[in-house]
């Protein structure tokens, strides 16, 4: 959770210039774990996308008679419910299938809020220096002091459960990481020579920052973002598993956690299936996460 | 008598089908109480021989010679106790950024008086007040005042002259027959580099050391060395001893290594270069390995890899070593060509 | 030295107060009346809520309220919980020791296991060895603490029987709460089949919350291996001769903790963002269950006290870190 996105290599690597897509691709592609990763990410994007063709059932329909139906290739288990059946008789593969738009869409709105307040703060704060940037830093400095989960369910109690506040929760979470790194690289970049030379051509403060600074520290960002996917899921598998996240009947892979205890026993697959869709998702990024770093940074490569 | 022989050294790196050749098929002894240089430019292979001396080079480097023997006994069939037995203690290495070569964890009382905790003698061995004793004889020795402070300090409280100092004494801690000084100066200031040279030569002297100094830097091999090693690419290029080799250098390597020293360039605008660069792991040339930067080349240059010529103490590695006047001996004609080629920037 | 611990300890005030500010705060975002929010009752009439308005000091200006707070927080007094009626400091300290004891016995797995794992990836690099403990490692940070822990619970309890479920102790024991720490109390009770319950309770949960700090370890310990091993330093101490393994584990492991130990001390805010989790599982009556129920059944006493001072504590923990990075460091310690 925390420690995917605080990696102590907060550095600036240069952007590969455009034309060497095909350079950058090479790079990536020598590490079978990510490529691994970028299958497995356009898979459940696949997934995502047709989840209401691919699903066998509605995930929300209640079939009463078959509760806790063991998976196809148990005893009592049938080709209908191909993995069984949850303790309201809901399909668990029709609400993973749609579990996975659930958690790309959380993942994807939190990071995206968090990545574009962060970077505009982040820019400004690096920029601008003085007071501005030092009360910036403070706050950001207390949002990191709390453990990132407890941050997470003090933003909910305030806002209340739901699937929209945990993204928003999550999106402050994730805020500080990449405050900071927008910052630590908009410092390093604002003093080399192009910078300056930029601004005797008489560009704006804001051209600056972005059309020029900004390009430039783009590969440690993106290496965040993704892993920041990671993180953002697992927060809110969390927020669903403890009711404060997803309520029911969201099939949101966290909450279908959510009171499996007392199934643990007669029904494991309940259990075992959200849990395993969740890592899956979570490895994919991190595998994607670390590819992106290798290909873009080869001074970090191990 | 010869204290270090190496015969028919091998050194690679990297893949099987395409390694990167550092050290290729290397001759060299040094006798007991000698002082040689070996010489080179980056890429020669002069530290990477010695490393290999050493045992210090480790996986994925491979290692092999035909023989490789120290004050008779036979480093390749020595077991890993046995080396370390003897390497730190008959043979001592020093290296070239003595800030970097110390560990900034530890004190330099620990690190000196590990040194005899492993290798001294029985007393230093076990008694924490008899290491400390030699630790403090030690300092006094490399000229290091007010060693009782020093003894407590770590290596960043040091300059680069002080660290090198600990690192000499940390070497002849033990008393060994033969210390290689791997490029000892070159990470020093100027007015220090002097210091440190006499330092070695004078602990050589008095310890009746063997002493191998590794540089690329010949002024200080005119001053130092009784006989020299230049190496290039991997292979021993010439031998001799000094004053000879440099006033009638016999390889057209030594000979331009020479020209290009300021002392010798004194009437001129620009220092005399040596076009090109040493051969990389892709580009290693057939035949000759200089002769893509050799003003003499000729055909059978390009063609035949010349072997040691000469007597024992003065050999050359050239079909047509040059004279005492400087010309290429052997039948040499001149090519019509008149650019030699280049191997590229 | 000093001015080194004192610097540390200058940053640290900041950011001590923006969280003070945030627990404070959080009585006011929190959407409702203020009123209802702090004392539990719905729907009084006018006069009892004029009355507990003033009471709770909340027809005063803010910042004045806020220096109200702060007084408070220094005395010890950090309200009452609507459920139990019971101080949340006292709350707090009687239930964190059980905390505590999950997070130590969960980072000594973590380093215990980690650190060999992580020497071994780097000694052996690209190798089996190394493939096997990153891949490890990588599923381990991957996985939701809370499923891994009902994993462990379904294959160890349900399947094999071999530990306990649920709770700190089985529930036939007995033992006089002094420490509040279940192993010390019940050795200082001499009752050695309640240490054994006790230390058979702990293990599945330190394996669960460990996990993750585990994993984090071990690639970082592998990596600060790496880079060590290709330090001048080290083929200094293979050049006197050294062992093996002294050269591994006294020059090189030396000078890899340094980087180890800093992420070893951020661990422990992931510790107790884990614990919650956790605790929630396998029912242990440590401050994350406390916490997560104040926030269930909206006992906004609980949650603000709860947040104010776990984050002192993780502050507090960060700060210790710094400090002994400092130790660690000689370039630091000596300037």
């Amino acid at each position: 959770m925390d420690e995917a996105i605080s990696s102590p290599l907060e550095q600036t690597i240069a952007a590969p210039a455009p034309g060497t897509m095909r350079e950058f691709w090479r790079s990536y592609a020598q590490s079978g774990g990510a490529l691994i990763g970028l299958a497995l990410i356009v898979a459940l994007l696949l997934l995502a996308l047709f989840a209401d063709v691919i699903s066998p059932h509605p995930p929300n329909e209640q079939y009463r008679q078959f509760t806790l139906q063991p998976p196809m290739w148990e005893e009592g288990g049938s080709s209908n419910f191909i993995l069984g059946t949850d303790p309201v008789g809901r399909d668990m593969l029709s609400r993973l299938i749609h579990g996975t738009r659930l958690s790309l869409l959380i993942g994807l709105i939190s990071v995206a809020l968090s990545l574009s307040f962060g970077v505009l703060l982040g820019v400004i704060a690096g920029y601008v220096r003085g007071p501005t940037e030092t009360i910036l830093m403070r706050l950001m400095d207390v949002m990191l002091a709390l453990p990132s989960l407890l941050l997470a369910i003090a933003v909910v109690a305030i806002l209340g459960p739901g699937l929209i506040n945990a993204m928003y929760a999550i999106a402050i979470v994730l805020l500080p990481h990449y405050v900071r790194l927008a910052r630590a690289a908009v410092i390093a970049e604002a003093g080399k020579e192009y910078v300056q030379s930029s601004r005797i051509a008489g560009a704006g403060a804001l051209r600056l920052m972005f059309n020029t600074i900004l390009p430039n520290c783009a590969a440690p960002l993106i290496v965040q973002a993704t892993l920041g996917f990671s993180s953002a899921i697992l927060d809110a598998a969390a927020l669903g598993f403890l009711g404060l996240g997803a309520q029911p009947p969201t099939p949101e892979w966290g909450s279908m956690l959510a009171g499996a205890l007392e199934f643990i026993q007669r029904a494991p697959w309940v259990v075992t299936f959200p849990g395993l869709a969740i890592l899956i998702t979570v490895l994919a990024f991190n595998l994607m996460g670390d590819g992106l770093r290798d290909a873009l940074d080869p001074k970090l490569k191990r | 008598m010869a204290l270090l022989e190496i015969e028919d050294l091998h050194v690679e790196f990297g893949s099987e089908a395409q390694p990167l050749i550092a050290v290729d098929g290397v001759d060299l002894a040094v006798d007991v109480g000698e002082v040689a240089a070996l010489v080179g430019e980056s890429g020669s292979g002069k530290s990477v021989t010695a490393l290999a001396a050493m045992g210090l080079v480790e996986f994925p480097g491979r290692v092999r010679a035909k023989r490789l023997v120290f004050s008779g006994r036979d480093l390749l069939s020595l077991g890993d106790a046995q080396r370390r037995a003897l390497v730190g203690k008959e043979i001592a290495m020093i290296f070239q950024d003595p800030l970097a070569s110390l560990n900034p964890c530890f004190t330099v009382a620990f690190q000196l008086m590990e040194t005899l905790r492993v290798h001294g003698t029985d007393a230093e061995r076990s008694n924490a007040h008899a290491r400390r004793v030699r630790a403090l004889e030690l300092l006094r020795l490399v000229e290091i005042p007010d060693p009782e402070a020093r003894l407590r300090a770590f290596p960043h409280q040091l300059s680069g002259g002080m660290a090198q100092r600990v690192m000499i004494a940390m070497a002849i801690a033990c008393r060994p027959q033969l210390l290689i000084a791997d490029e000892p100066t070159t990470a020093l200031d100027v007015t220090v580099q002097a210091q440190v040279l006499d330092l070695l030569l004078r602990l050589q002297r008095e310890q009746g050391m063997a002493l191998i100094l590794i540089t690329h830097d010949l002024a200080i091999v005119a001053e130092t060395a009784q006989r020299v090693i230049v190496m290039y690419a991997g292979e021993v290029v010439e031998t001799g001893p000094v004053p000879a080799i440099f006033e009638a250098p016999r390889h057209p390597y030594t000979q331009a290594l020479l020209a290009a020293l300021p002392e010798h360039n004194r009437d001129r605008a620009r220092l005399e270069a040596i076009p090109g660069v040493v051969p990389g792991q892709y580009d290693r040339p057939r035949g000759c390995l200089l002769h893509p930067r050799c003003p003499y080349a000729v055909e059978r240059c390009r063609r035949e890899r010349p072997l040691l010529y000469g007597p024992s103490e003065r050999q050359a590695r050239c079909h047509f070593a040059l004279d005492a006047s400087g010309r290429p001996t052997g039948g040499w004609k001149p090519e019509t060509r008149t650019a030699p080629s280049e191997a590229g920037a | 030295m000093l001015a080194f611990i004192l610097r540390r300890v200058a940053l640290i005030i900041p950011t001590f107060v923006g969280v003070t500010l945030l627990a404070f705060a959080l009585i006011h975002l929190i959407p409702g009346d203020p009123v209802e929010n702090l004392s539990g009752e719905r729907g009084m009439d006018p006069a009892r809520r004029q009355r507990l308005l003033h009471e709770f000091g909340l027809d005063r200006p803010l910042p004045v309220q806020y220096g109200a707070y702060i007084g408070e927080v220094l005395h010890g007094d950090l309200g009452s919980s609507l459920t139990t009626h019971e101080r949340v400091l006292d709350e707090f300290l009687t239930l964190f020791p059980a905390t505590i004891e999950l997070a130590f016995f969960a980072m000594v797995f973590a380093v215990g296991l980690g650190l060999p794992a992580g020497i071994l990836a780097a000694l052996r690099r690209n190798t089996v060895a190394d493939y096997a403990v990153m891949g490890v490692s990588l599923t381990g940070y991957s996985m939701p603490i809370f499923w891994w822990a009902l994993l462990l619970i379904l294959f160890f309890s349900v399947q094999l029987g071999w530990t306990p479920v649920s709770g700190r102790i089985a529930v036939e024991y007995d033992v006089a709460t002094t420490t509040g720490f279940m192993l010390i109390d019940t050795l200082r009770a001499g009752d050695w089949a309640a240490f054994r319950s006790a230390i058979s309770h702990l293990i599945l949960p330190s394996i669960a919350l460990g996990t993750i700090p585990l994993a984090v370890i071990a690639r970082m310990t592998r990596s600060a291996m790496l880079e060590v091993l290709r330090e001048d330093y080290v083929r200094t101490a293979r050049a006197k001769g050294l062992p093996r393994w002294r050269v591994i584990l006294v020059h090189a492991l030396r000078n890899a903790l340094i980087p180890v130990i800093t992420v070893i001390g951020l661990q422990v805010g992931l510790l107790l963002s884990g614990a919650i989790l956790t605790e929630t599982i396998f029912s242990w009556p440590g401050v994350g269950n406390w916490l997560v129920h104040g926030v269930q059944s909206r006992d906004y006493p609980v949650v603000q006290g709860g947040i104010l001072l776990i984050a002192t504590i993780v502050i507090s923990v960060n700060l210790i870190v710094d400090l002994l990075y400092g130790v660690v460091n000689p370039r630091i310690r000596h300037g």
